[in-house]
């Protein structure tokens, strides 16, 4: 097989003393569609700040792309779970998509043609076009996940990094959402970060637990759902039952 | 008031007032919908360090405000973003620091000190024409500056994060942009004074921003309410006889007011 595009050994992150990851060994190779599970605090978006160069591992070795994290990032697309911005800051859709041309323009370069080009492809996929001029703080919560998912695609990523993108929209938007992955994981490689496990099997090609410790779910030559749905129950729907704060992770149970 | 345009020195105040405001109108702006006026303020006041240093050397004041000015931008910014101070515990200690310093080097100088009142306070009427190129030049290159790296500002200014994913390097960036506001300092201490300098920086973009769907359009129209605070004052300064840097506050500060109040009201001012 070739490179794998993100590739995790023994990868072991602390953060404030707390270990977060530990012992976590991953491969996601090129047109994989990764769903990682796991109740909160079990790690879920410090991997992806560690495969996005945000976070240091503590130990044990990171490549994305065959570099160090941080060295690809005009190949990661990343959409993060929820904006926090001035709702009163000037600033429209457009302009916002239009960000996810920065890690293809060097500094001091100005966008170009193709970059409104791109952008403009990223309005249309995500169904934003006519919201293109709205400025961004009288958007939906909806909408505004579509604005973060078309950035991220407006840079042509292989990779797409994607946090929770339906934890804070209505049902209809979160089909959506998904019939909008479904027609990315034809061009992209996806790791997806979520919490929707009554959907999730029909639409991902591997399922990985994540609470502290990884454990990964690969499919067969079919989609077994039944075995599927009664591997990764567990550390979502009983975890999140015993401990509905969250708790810290050092509180939580080792799955794996 | 065409008539009062014949004195020199009103002409050099009408020039002063519009050249300050771009740079204040563009830099506020950031200072503005980054929330970084507390940061501002605390650049202004070290660069009083740099009055004091202009007296003990006996130059242009202003000349010495400069270093002091960048050299608080870059402190306070490597402080909080590389030692991880407390963002108010390091503009507190510079802030205090830079105007100590300037009260020991003033002390240090002998006689007394000329004018002192007008960098602390401002005094427009008194803008001689080669501080006009002083500050004529500081624009030029916050201009410049701010439009070459338009899309790189915008993006830490919306979402830092994202900037950063993205390969900026953001810190850098960061402090370029604390250094554009020491040099917009420089530019306001002739106009409003050290003391006040902060209001020019964040009232004119404050109330652009009611009006504002894009940081462009912000930085023109915080550029008009600027020049329009600073005449409106200079002529009320002129016709009440009073101190011209304090009037042109209380007039920005009464439209900010006004503005606020009507928001706070519900009343729609723009987009």
């Amino acid at each position: 097989m070739s490179e794998p595009v993100i590739f995790c050994d023994q990868l072991c992150v602390e953060l404030g003393g707390m270990k977060v990851l530990r012992g976590l060994s991953l491969s996601v190779h090129e047109g994989d569609f990764l769903a990682v599970l796991g109740p909160n605090g079990g790690g879920k978006t410090t991997l992806l700040r560690v495969i996005l160069g945000l976070e240091k591992p503590t130990s044990g070795t990171v490549t994305v792309f065959g570099a160090p994290p941080g060295f690809a990032s005009h190949q990661i697309g990343y959409v993060p779970q929820r904006l926090f911005f001035d709702r009163e800051f000037p600033i429209s859709t457009w302009e916002v998509v239009m960000m996810g041309r920065l890690s293809r323009r060097k500094l001091l370069q100005r966008y170009g043609r193709s970059d409104r080009e791109k952008a403009a492809e990223a309005l249309e996929i995500t169904g934003l076009s006519s919201l293109r001029n709205r400025r961004i703080g009288a958007l939906s919560g909806g909408e505004l996940q579509r604005v973060l998912i078309a950035r991220a695609l407006a840079s042509e990523p292989e990779l797409l990094l994607l946090d929770e993108p339906t934890a804070s929209v209505d049902p209809d938007m979160k089909s959506t959402i998904y019939d909008l992955l479904d027609k990315l994981r034809e061009h992209h490689t996806i790791v997806l970060v979520t919490h929707d496990t009554g959907t999730i099997a029909r639409h991902v090609s591997r399922i990985a637990c994540l609470n502290c410790t990884l454990e990964m779910h690969e499919k067969g030559s079919t989609l077994d759902r039944k075995a599927l749905e009664s591997l990764y129950r567990y550390p979502v729907d009983v975890v999140e039952h015993i401990e509905p704060h969250g708790g810290s992770t050092e509180e939580h149970r080792d799955h794996a | 008031m065409p008539d009062i345009l014949h004195f020199e020195f009103m002409r050099n105040a009408l020039f002063a007032a519009i050249l300050s405001s771009v740079a204040c109108g563009i830099i506020g702006t950031y200072v503005v919908v980054r929330k970084i006026g507390f940061i501002s303020g605390g650049i202004a006041h070290t660069a009083f360090g740099g009055i004091g240093l202009g007296y003990y050397l006996g130059v242009n004041p202003l000349v010495g405000i400069i270093p002091f000015s960048l050299a608080a931008a870059l402190g306070i910014g490597l402080l909080t973003r590389k030692a991880k101070v407390a963002e108010d515990t390091a503009i507190g200690a510079f802030w205090a620091a830079g105007m100590a310093i300037g009260v020991i080097l003033i002390g240090l100088t002998p006689g007394y000190a000329p004018n002192l009142f007008s960098y602390l306070f401002g005094n427009i009427l008194t803008v001689p024409s080669s501080d006009l190129k002083l500050i004529l030049m500081l624009d030029l290159m916050i201009a410049l500056m701010v439009w070459l790296f338009s899309k790189e500002f915008l993006a830490i200014s919306f979402d830092e994060e994202y900037a950063r994913i993205s390969g900026l390097k953001t810190v850098a960036l960061d402090l370029l942009m604390l250094c554009l506001i020491a040099l917009t300092v420089v530019i306001m201490v002739r106009v409003v004074g050290i003391v006040m300098v902060i209001a020019l920086l964040t009232i004119p973009a404050a109330v652009a921003r009611n009006f504002s769907r894009t940081l462009q359009g912000m930085m023109a129209l915080a550029i008009a309410f600027s020049v329009m605070f600073s005449i409106a004052g200079l002529w009320l300064s002129w016709v009440f006889d009073v101190a011209s840097g304090a009037t042109i506050i209380l007039v920005a500060s009464f439209v900010f007011l006004v503005t606020a109040l009507m928001k706070a009201r519900g009343i729609r001012l723009g987009s």
